[in-house]
């Protein structure tokens, strides 16, 4: 990977975990965030390195834990912050708030709370994309729980069936809620069950940017080629809890602590000095640069006007 | 006129559709080539006629089926796709009642998920309760939904191609009792708007709220009452949602009574809805109780003598009609 790309993709790293951090601030310190705040800290390289091997035009389909797919994708951190606040400049005007966040501008096209759902989608955007010829694909992000769902079964199935241009992501954090991995399912790897579908089923560290973005990089020329979907397992890590009401009581601490020191935007920066990419100091600016943006979204959200409570009558039919 | 059933007139809608539009494709279990392979069945002949491409014979599996919906909607396709048998609606329903009615209200309105779920129902073949069990009221009951259902070949056509063309997430159920009786259905290019209900007869002394399959038994029961000098009018709801209110509040003002007849069970039927309509915004006009005529609340049964003693008739409706007329 060039140097510059290797750059970007650590400013896109860097944005996810200071504006989740800034998230966990408001929520827990600050206490001015409504409702739910579902944070991926410490899954960083899973949606910059995914997002980094895509093309503007590409389609993206998130879940729950969507803040860094939708940054990594080039959302706008002002109206996704607002969105989260609730307000009437946030992107979707305050009505999906945090957990169903869509930016159409960036072709994040649906964000789904329930698991597994945003899986069928994909398979629908991606067979318009083959309908319609593009040269284009669409990445389905989802944890490990939702392999657990009918609705994994069935779009692998038809997607790998029709040969469709879509790359199933599962980022696998150790937990489904409260669950680890081996007390909801007895496989080891979430990607041997692509053998299930005659797909390519690809396991990669998670927490290893550059890797994630082969894997999906790789995948994509499938795609483009004519030659199917991929699912690809990141294995990573969630810092914090399901959400930041969890408690954690089901998380070891030790274990945690462990996978703290594998922190993904630790490992890229490391990397980056030792090639001689980019310098101390410039890692300074850089950081700067993100907290800023990040303080000015938060201003932005902050001194944004509520919506008008009739405004919840629209945008339900065209 | 052309004299064609239901199923041919749905047949008519998605061919004329798909050549006007390229945008229009079509996904389903058995659409292309299907078991029950015969002309009356809505879309025989049309994989020959446009192509695996656009006629795509899916694996059994709703949920993909209903997403493949929702995803290709999203980029600009406008699909259509079939959920065999309205009780499968189960299977689909997380597609379309958590992410095809809800996406584009959560995108703060950015967003349009043109696409056309069929689905056939209807009591009377002898399939049992997990293939006879008309949901329409469940999916009345979603917000950003539209809900359409026919209950004649003409009507049939023109509403499927307005929900073809629909940038909303639309059911269209179609009730399979109608894919056997050819009735008149105009020729050529024509479209019916949904939410817009039809008087199918017009009649001084009760209004009949009726949809779908039980036209005709309303039709039925309209000729006998007529003998007897009551004249019903018939009100064909045709969508359920957006209701048509102000039809039903005008017929009201005229007849100051209601019989609303539907096939679907009674408790939580979209019967329910109407009776609340009438009490809610037309209690001055009203001469007397509203009444209902639904299935019972059961499953639908197998047995043939069971499965009728389901289905409403003209009897009931009769009975019902004459104790508010008399």
């Amino acid at each position: 990977m060039e140097n510059k790309k290797k750059i970007e993709l650590y400013r896109s790293m860097l944005l996810i975990r200071h504006f989740e951090e800034k998230l966990t601030e408001l929520c827990r310190i600050e206490r001015k965030l409504p409702g739910m705040v579902i944070l991926c800290t410490g899954q960083e390289a899973v949606a910059a390195g995914t997002c980094a091997a895509l093309e503007k035009d590409d389609v993206i389909i998130s879940n729950h834990r969507s803040h860094g797919h939708l940054l990594a994708k080039g959302a706008e951190p002002n109206t996704v912050m607002a969105e989260i606040f609730g307000k009437k400049t946030g992107c979707n005007k305050g009505k999906s708030g945090t957990l169903h966040i869509a930016v159409p501008e960036v072709n994040a096209l649906c964000t789904t709370t329930v698991v597994g759902g945003g899986i069928p989608i994909a398979v629908g955007t991606a067979f318009a994309q083959q309908y319609k010829k593009r040269r284009q694909v669409t990445r389905c992000f989802f944890g490990n729980g939702a392999p657990d769902e009918g609705s994994f079964h069935e779009s692998l199935n038809m997607a790998a069936l029709w040969n469709l241009p879509v790359i199933f992501v599962c980022e696998n954090n150790v937990y489904s809620g409260a669950q680890r991995m081996e007390e909801h399912t007895k496989v080891k790897d979430m990607a041997a069950r692509a053998a299930g579908y005659a797909m390519p089923g690809v396991v990669v560290d998670g927490n290893d940017a550059e890797a994630v973005f082969k894997a999906t990089a790789e995948a994509r020329l499938r795609c483009l080629a004519g030659e199917g979907p991929t699912l690809i397992e990141c294995k990573t890590y969630r810092w914090r809890g399901h959400g930041e009401a969890d408690h954690q009581a089901y998380q070891p601490k030790d274990e945690i602590a462990r996978w703290m020191e594998r922190c993904p935007v630790k490992k890229i920066e490391r990397e980056l000095l030792a090639a001689g990419a980019i310098s101390n100091q410039e890692i300074s600016e850089l950081e700067e640069s993100i907290a800023k943006i990040v303080e000015d979204a938060v201003r932005f959200a902050e001194e944004s006007p509520w919506p008008a409570p009739l405004k919840a009558l629209d945008d339900v039919y065209v | 006129m052309q004299q064609i059933t239901m199923g041919q007139a749905v047949r008519q809608a998605l061919a004329e559709e798909m050549q006007r539009d390229p945008n229009v494709f079509l996904a389903g279990e058995g659409i292309g080539v299907g078991i029950h392979e015969s002309p009356v069945m809505p879309t025989f002949g049309l994989l020959r006629e446009f192509g695996p491409d656009r006629v795509k014979d899916t694996p059994v599996s709703e949920a993909a089926i209903a997403g493949l919906a929702v995803g290709a909607s999203v980029l600009g396709l406008r699909p259509v796709v079939e959920v065999m048998f309205n009780p499968f609606f189960t299977l689909a329903s997380d597609q379309i009642v958590n992410h095809a009615a809800k996406l584009r209200y959560l995108s703060g309105g950015k967003s349009s998920f043109p696409m056309v779920v069929r689905v056939k129902t209807g009591a009377g073949f002898g399939a049992g309760c997990q293939h006879s069990h008309n949901l329409e009221a469940w999916a009345a009951h979603c917000p950003g939904l539209k809900v359409v259902m026919p209950g004649t070949a003409a009507d049939a056509k023109g509403l499927l191609k307005s929900a073809i063309r629909d940038d909303n997430p639309v059911v269209f159920i179609e009730d399979m009792g109608l894919y056997f009786f050819p009735t008149p259905v105009p020729e050529g290019e024509y479209t019916i708007p949904i939410g817009v209900a039809d008087i199918k007869r017009p009649g001084r002394d009760v209004t009949v709220v009726t949809w779908s399959k039980m036209l005709g038994v309303a039709f039925k029961a309209a000729a006998i009452l007529s003998k007897e000098g009551i004249e019903v009018e018939i009100l064909d709801l045709r969508t359920l949602l957006p209701l048509d209110k102000e039809a039903i509040i005008t017929s009201l003002k005229k007849t100051g009574r209601l019989v609303i007849l539907h096939e679907a069970t009674r408790t939580g039927g979209f019967g329910g809805e109407i009776a609340a309509l009438a009490v809610d915004e037309a209690f001055s006009y009203l001469k007397a109780p509203v009444k209902r005529v639904t299935g019972p609340d059961i499953p639908v049964p197998f047995s043939p003598p069971l499965e009728q003693f389901y289905i409403p008739d003209e009897h009931q409706l009769v009975e019902a009609v004459k104790s508010v007329v008399l």
